[in-house]
């Protein structure tokens, strides 16, 4: 098999250390500062620290990818080294899958179990005692301890908002699919203009889910803090949307370099990697919206 | 395969040498050069978090408090559990995965090379920080290497947080070297080395690093939520707020028990290969190996509650978290039987690998028993946060995972330094190891069936013998392991040349290449017969 003759090593590479150097300082910030925070210590260096770890780790994806694709336009890449990138890629995502699967078992098991028993539902109702009377519904909008973790006074309905977010985010999927056949085919002009039309609805997606925090935050006391509802809503919104944010800036790099003339019919993993977590991105707002939002 | 490959610029960067100085090794993309620094990286952090253990049996070699104060005491404990299994276990593994996965499967180096290199400087980037948590205002993590919530989060030192983005740095260091490990083994293998044919080793190391993909993240959304609970307001782990301590055990656990597979699968792997080399008998039930660590690695995934049956889960849960523990017994019972006949009627001798290799077939399954009968849901309700526990699981980790590491350090080390080592002060280790890990450890079966509860830096007046013997056999287990640097180094520095194959019954890839084995290997694949 040719694809096996030469695989390719790179030779020695600065943008790993330096990325361990932007990690390491930009988390040390990042803990500074949410310890000030936490302890109402004035005039935190936290964030510059953060700031300068972020620094280093924009330089490093700057020029790491930067190096990468120089690399695969030169045609160092065979068969065999995109094999690796697409294991890569699918195990990276399958990572995403379980990181999110811990906060949906959370939720469920919530749902499920602790909550029940909190109301004094079945055997391990005994809980109960703890705050005698307290009522067990979802959404909970009351909590055990109220003075600790005032209840919302409402949440977000499903057929608002979320619906819509699922129409765009959703056809986003769609759009997609069209820039990618068209690549296929080597449809220049449809490929960017089905590329650019999806980062768009990312983004809009994006506008209207900051909308949403902003009503729950402002109108309906629905915060991080108030109880568990609270708590599992915005951690798994949360973190779909930072993923979206993500996903809809690896597109605009595929969409710039797809209108710098990057990418051929045949090779193209770059943009189908994008692709793909973009998809995935898509299945989990599903997810959310169906155990979130509507049930 | 249909692909334009440009001849000119893929040759040419094979067939260079390393670099010079400091920066080859942080600049390096070489896997036996990351591998090295992962096995010298662990050894370190194995010597580190040893120091804290003798720390701790300090203590214990009397009752009443002597020498650190309760606090340090537990910020003694947490570190040792948190450094042995993150920072000793883990990153040896990985080192000897990146030493020889390439080798035993053909591959010209790992799959991602780049990435390699970032996964392994993450570490000591990690470590630094957890280390340094020691010395910040308040002390270091105290809540135990499990970081129960509560503890951890209402009660936990304002350090928690680092300890928290330490957690995180090195779980994308595993994840990424996961990756990398799966991407090769599915992607880099010879032509003609079909999965079946692949050395153990490398089927182990392909389950593990599946293991960590599934479970590296689960932690890491652990260590968010109380991130989120202590700075954020959100009320994950506090039932006033509707949510549930016990929940963070669960999540914990998701993690844990397919962990504590991480930390013993490979290990199953490299005896599997040093077993068969020394009885010179081809191993028994390779199929049956493959399968057995599949199924343990699924069993993995169901079995987590067995480490919270004292917490008030419902009957069925107990009930059925107890039969799922049980059912790893089998799989691992088909292991042990393999290894046991493999050196049936064998022509075997006792280099120091095999020394240390036999010695994990039978304390290792000495651990596993006590598994078992921790695995009793009625019977834990005794043994549960008693020594008893902390018997068990160091008797499936140090003479498990560690003899395991030290079995494959001996069996490959002339291949990496192109020399034999010392083979009387290796078996001086390894006796050394054996008569001090078991001093250390059996004795804590006794006491704790007898009820004394662990991370608690008093005891009871009729402990004291007991543990009298404990510490003076982790005091000899401990020295040893100076010697074993001794015994390297020296090593590393000259000795016996070794042949390509100093083993006569090896079997492998790994052999066919000089020892020491050149900078850049199989830079055009092998042919496997």
């Amino acid at each position: 098999m040719s694809s096996h003759e030469h695989y390719y090593v790179p030779a020695q590479s600065k943008w790993p250390i330096i990325a361990t150097l932007g990690l390491l300082i930009s988390v040390y910030g990042v803990g500074t500062w949410f310890n000030d925070l936490s302890a109402n210590r004035e005039g935190s260096n936290g964030p510059l620290i953060f700031f300068i770890g972020g620094l280093f780790l924009a330089y490093m994806l700057f020029g790491w990818f930067g190096n990468v694709i120089k690399e695969s336009r030169s045609g160092l890449y065979s068969a065999q080294m995109d094999r690796s990138f697409r294991w890569g890629m699918s195990w990276f995502i399958f990572s995403e899958v379980m990181f999110f699967a811990a906060f949906f078992g959370v939720l469920f098991y919530v749902r499920t179990w602790a909550g029940p028993w909190l109301g004094g539902e079945g055997d391990k109702g005994i809980s109960n005692m703890l705050w005698e009377g307290f009522e067990y519904t979802w959404p909970l909008l009351n909590t055990p301890d109220p003075k600790l973790y005032p209840a919302p006074s409402g949440v977000i309905g499903a057929w608002g908002l979320p619906l819509i977010n699922t129409i765009l985010l959703v056809s986003s999927s769609f759009t997609l699919t069209f820039a990618h056949h068209a690549l296929r085919k080597n449809q220049r002009k449809p490929l960017t203009l089905w590329l650019a039309l999806t980062v768009l609805l990312g983004a809009a997606f994006l506008v209207l889910q900051i909308e949403e925090y902003i009503h729950a935050y402002t109108e309906l006391g629905l915060t991080l803090g108030s109880g568990i509802y609270g708590a599992t809503f915005f951690m798994l919104t949360g973190f779909h949307g930072a993923h979206v944010t993500m996903g809809a800036i690896i597109l605009t790099v595929m969409l710039i370099r797809v209108m710098r003339g990057h990418f051929t019919g045949e090779q193209h993993f770059g943009f189908e990697a994008a692709a793909w977590y973009w998809h995935f991105v898509d299945v989990v707002w599903i997810g959310l919206f169906v155990f979130v939002y509507v049930l | 395969m249909s692909a334009v490959i440009d001849h000119g610029h893929a040759g040419h960067d094979h067939h260079h040498g390393p670099a010079k100085g400091l920066m080859r090794w942080v600049l390096t993309t070489n896997h036996k050069d990351i591998g090295s620094m992962y096995l010298w990286f662990s050894f370190a952090m194995f010597l580190l978090g040893g120091s804290m253990a003798m720390v701790i049996r300090a203590e214990l070699f009397q009752p009443g408090l002597q020498i650190v104060q309760p606090e340090f005491f537990n910020q003694m404990t947490t570190m040792h559990g948190l450094i042995m299994v993150f920072g000793a276990v883990m990153p040896a593994f990985v080192g000897l995965a990146n030493w020889m996965i390439p080798l035993m499967i053909g591959a010209p180096d790992m799959a991602l090379p780049r990435m390699n290199n970032f996964s392994f400087w993450l570490l000591p980037a990690a470590f630094g920080l957890l280390v340094s948590t020691l010395f910040m205002e308040g002390g270091g993590p105290n809540f135990g290497w499990t970081f129960y919530a509560p503890l951890s989060t209402t009660y936990a030192p304002e350090s928690v947080t680092f300890f928290i983005f330490a957690v995180h740095l090195m779980g994308i260091s595993s994840i990424m070297g996961a990756i990398n490990v799966v991407a090769t083994i599915l992607n880099l293998r010879a032509p003609g080395m079909t999965l079946m044919k692949m050395p153990l080793f490398v089927w182990t190391w392909l389950i593990t690093a599946f293991l960590l993909i599934a479970v590296m993240p689960v932690l890491a959304g652990c260590v968010t939520m109380m991130l989120m609970d202590i700075h954020f307001g959100t009320s994950f782990f506090s039932a006033a707020g509707g949510g549930d301590p016990v929940l963070f055990q669960h999540v914990f656990w998701f993690f844990g028990h397919p962990e504590v597979y991480i930390m013993i699968l490979p290990a199953f792997g490299a005896v599997s290969s040093i077993i068969p080399a020394f009885a010179r008998k081809p191993l028994f039930g390779y199929t049956s190996m493959v399968y057995a660590t599949a199924s343990i690695a699924f069993l993995s995934f169901i079995v987590w509650a067995h480490h919270m049956f004292t917490v008030g889960i419902p009957l069925t849960g107990e009930l059925f978290f107890m039969y799922a523990t049980m059912l790893i017994a089998v799989p691992t019972g088909v292991k042990v039987f393999n290894w046991a006949s493999t050196m049936w009627r064998g022509s075997m001798t006792f280099e120091a690998p095999m020394l240390f290799s036999v010695a994990f077939v039978i304390l290792f399954t000495i651990g596993g028993f006590s598994g078992l009968m921790l695995a009793i849901a009625p019977a834990d309700f005794q043994y549960h946060d008693t020594y008893f526990v902390v018997a068990h699981f160091h008797y499936v980790l140090v003479p498990g995972a560690i003899f395991g590491i030290f079995a494959s350090a001996y069996y490959w080390l002339p291949k990496w330094t192109g020399y034999m080592y010392d083979e009387t002060l290796a078996k001086l280790h390894f006796w050394m190891s054996f008569i001090g890990m078991n001093l250390a450890f059996f004795p804590m079966h006794f006491v704790g069936l007898a009820g004394m509860p662990r991370r608690i830096p008093d005891y009871n007046m009729m402990f004291a013998n007991f543990n009298m013997v404990s510490s003076i056999g982790a005091f000899m287990f401990g020295v040893t392991q100076l010697l074993f640097l001794f015994i390297v180094i020296k090593c590393i520095r000259g000795g016996k040349p070794a042949g390509a194959k100093p083993w006569d019954g090896a079997e492998g890839l790994e052999w066919t290449v000089p020892s020491p084995a050149p900078y850049h290997t199989f830079s055009t694949p092998p042919d496997v017969k």
